[in-house]
């Protein structure tokens, strides 16, 4: 597969409310190439949301339905699930959607994960798509749980002291069939991932890591930049698994087999205007010295779970 | 009383965020001579103005955003400022 043979379908059509350079659409735009048109989608409220135009006109091609901020994995589940029986008793004719939920971090890690856990365990059949930016960035740069250390959001001005959750790795542990993260730097690893997910039945999970550049502060034109900085000092792992057989992509299993360096992660941190205030600090060593010690943890621990 | 029901359903129109293009404080100027035709700034349009056929770029909707003048391999696209409209 190359970039020519992508299909021609598009999951957005010209004139969306979202920010200039926003990643959230070039990412369904890939997204829907995989899928294809016969999907449905959950949006719960973030961004995707904000960006979709307005009523009674949207920017987003394919069927959506707006729904309540905690109840993706739940609406994802009953809605695959009610289908079911619409197809099996003829009530509706040919083959079944694909039935995808396009969530932002906040309602994946913190709002949504009592119904992404429990969709998850029950293995519903759907798709959830989490697209990380790293903050509540629809309300103005909140910090939620996947902000990472040291990022100073509104209501963490002085940077935040704890570190990101690792949510890719909680849901692998559910146990569910597909478990994949993935990049915009690498656009052909995410198509392939998704085409993947589609052709699973059951809960499948893709979370895509999403440089927005109005709260990470940074020009528009290096959002797909500071993805694959992201990538290559090793701050984002590319990874998939199958039935909880973990492998390593690309990039990062390069770096995990110690074929490629990572880069220095201060050529990342410098791309981004919330890191400013860490590299004019006197502590800054002590700083980068903590976020490379954690970087180099999470690539053996991901690692190590590889070796299972 | 109108006792008409409005339901809120919203259609797929082109624009539906407006005229996006007045939003731009740059433009992206594509030179075909120096193009390679490997599609990324195509691929990579949040706005989906580019044209996959001959890479002709819709001012209407473009946003200015840069990022097909960034990823072009070949330096096909370059931003220019938008003086005045």
């Amino acid at each position: 597969m190359n970039i020519k043979e992508l299909p021609e379908i598009e999951y957005i059509i010209p004139g969306t409310g979202a920010c200039a350079g926003c990643p959230s659409t070039i990412g369904l735009r890939l997204v829907g190439k995989a899928l294809g048109e016969n999907a449905i989608c959950l949006l719960t409220p973030s961004c995707a949301v904000a960006s979709m135009g307005m009523t009674p006109k949207t920017c987003y091609s394919f069927p959506a339905l707006n729904i309540c901020f905690a109840s993706a994995g739940a609406s994802g589940g009953a809605i695959s699930m009610a289908l079911d029986p619409l197809y099996s008793k003829k009530r509706l004719e040919g083959e079944k959607p694909v039935v995808f939920a396009w969530v932002g971090d906040g309602g994946t890690y913190d709002i949504g994960f009592q119904g992404l856990s429990a969709a998850a365990e029950r293995n519903d059949d759907f798709i959830f798509f989490c697209y990380n930016n790293e903050a509540y960035s629809n309300t103005g740069n909140q910090r939620s749980g996947a902000t990472p250390q040291y990022v100073p959001t509104t209501t963490s001005p002085l940077g935040k002291e704890m570190l990101q959750k690792n949510v890719p790795l909680l849901m692998l542990e559910h146990r569910p069939p597909y478990v994949a993260t993935a990049s915009l730097a690498y656009p052909l690893d995410l198509y392939r991932k998704v085409e993947k997910a589609k052709s699973i039945k059951g809960f499948r999970y893709i979370e895509i890591h999403m440089p927005c550049c109005t709260s990470w502060k940074f020009p528009a034109a290096e959002t797909i930049e500071v993805s694959r900085l992201a990538i290559r000092t090793g701050s984002w792992l590319l990874w998939e698994a199958e039935n909880g057989k973990l492998s390593l992509n690309g990039v990062t299993a390069a770096l995990a087999e110690g074929k490629r360096k990572p880069l220095p992660v201060e050529e990342y941190l410098k791309a981004q205007g919330r890191y400013a205030w860490l590299l004019k600090s006197p502590d800054k060593d002590y700083y980068i010295g903590n976020i490379e010690n954690n970087i180099r943890r999470e690539l053996e621990f991901m690692a190590g779970r590889a070796k299972l | 009383m109108n006792k008409k029901i409005v339901q809120p359903i919203s259609r797929p129109v082109i624009g539906a965020g407006g005229l996006t293009g007045t939003w731009r404080t740059q433009r992206p100027v594509y030179d075909a001579s120096l193009c390679n035709a490997c599609l990324l700034c195509w691929l990579y349009c949040p706005e989906v103005a580019i044209s996959k056929e001959d890479r002709t770029i819709d001012y209407t909707y473009c946003k200015g955003c840069g990022i097909c003048a960034a990823e072009c391999p070949k330096k096909a696209i370059y931003m220019e400022r938008e003086e005045s409209r």
